[in-house]
């Protein structure tokens, strides 16, 4: 399928990148004029994917996570990568309350987010090798 | 991001203002706990109206503080979420345990 347009970022897994990388997405995918609600679901899935990469992909160690960002009509596909752990058991990982670091009080619904604010969710995996988040959401068309 | 503190009766009003992520959590996490430690209050209250954007992060937050706060027989009130923040909440579950009310004001009386 063609691509109409396309970004990549890449940044530091430190915390402070988080709300920088949101808001890149956010204004990228504002080209395909979504409402304010389309928006702010698309920077929560992009926050969740990143605090993700940092937390359990690098688990606070340094590393890299990269974000691409395709236009193809009116759908933005936000690919979250990082080069860390990997996830052992995806289909664990994505269930609600589901967390591998219960200390942190984290409250283990980041997948469960994505995948309510966004149309599809693909999680691709290798251990040690790191994960990608796949994330598309199509805007629908005005009458 | 800022959170701050005001006390009614023997109830903690928890102010979040800004964003509520994974970055923010500790600082705001680590803000309310010396406040609960300070002032001892039985129920708490987190009144959202300056809030622009919570991931689950802080859905994490308020649920480390419910655990606290009703394990000593306590409660715990939401208070003037906007509508996208309502969403998470609604998708967190965290509707079944900590109820939503549109003032600070009810909420006191409710809880």
């Amino acid at each position: 399928m063609r691509v109409d347009n396309e970004m990549k970022l890449e940044f530091l897994s430190k915390s402070q990148n988080e709300s920088f990388a949101r808001s890149v997405v956010a204004a990228f995918a504002a080209q395909l004029d979504p409402t304010i609600e389309e928006i702010t679901e698309i920077k929560t899935a992009v926050s969740e994917a990143v605090t993700n990469a940092i937390i359990h992909g690098y688990e606070y160690q340094e590393g890299y996570v990269t974000i691409i960002c395709r236009i193809i009509e009116n759908t933005v596909e936000i690919e979250v990568i990082d080069k860390g752990k990997g996830i052992e058991d995806i289909e664990k990982a994505r269930q609600p309350l589901y967390t591998s670091k219960p200390e942190l009080e984290r409250s283990g619904m980041g997948f469960t987010v994505m995948e309510a604010f966004m149309d599809q969710v693909d999680v691709i995996s290798e251990l040690g090798k790191g994960t990608t988040v796949i994330m598309k959401k199509t805007f629908k068309k005005e009458l | 991001m800022g959170v701050s503190f005001e006390t009614l009766n023997n109830t903690l009003i928890i102010k979040l203002n800004g964003e509520l992520d994974h970055h923010s959590s500790t600082y705001i996490r680590d803000s309310i706990d010396e406040a609960i430690l300070k002032k001892n209050p039985r129920n708490i209250i987190f009144d959202m109206s300056g809030l622009n954007f919570m991931d689950s992060s802080g859905i994490g937050v308020i649920i480390g503080r419910y655990k606290q706060i009703t394990s000593n027989g306590g409660k715990v009130g939401i208070v003037s979420m906007k509508p996208q923040i309502k969403r998470i909440y609604e998708i967190c579950g965290l509707k079944r345990i900590i109820p939503n009310y549109d003032s600070i004001k009810t909420a006191i009386e409710k809880l």
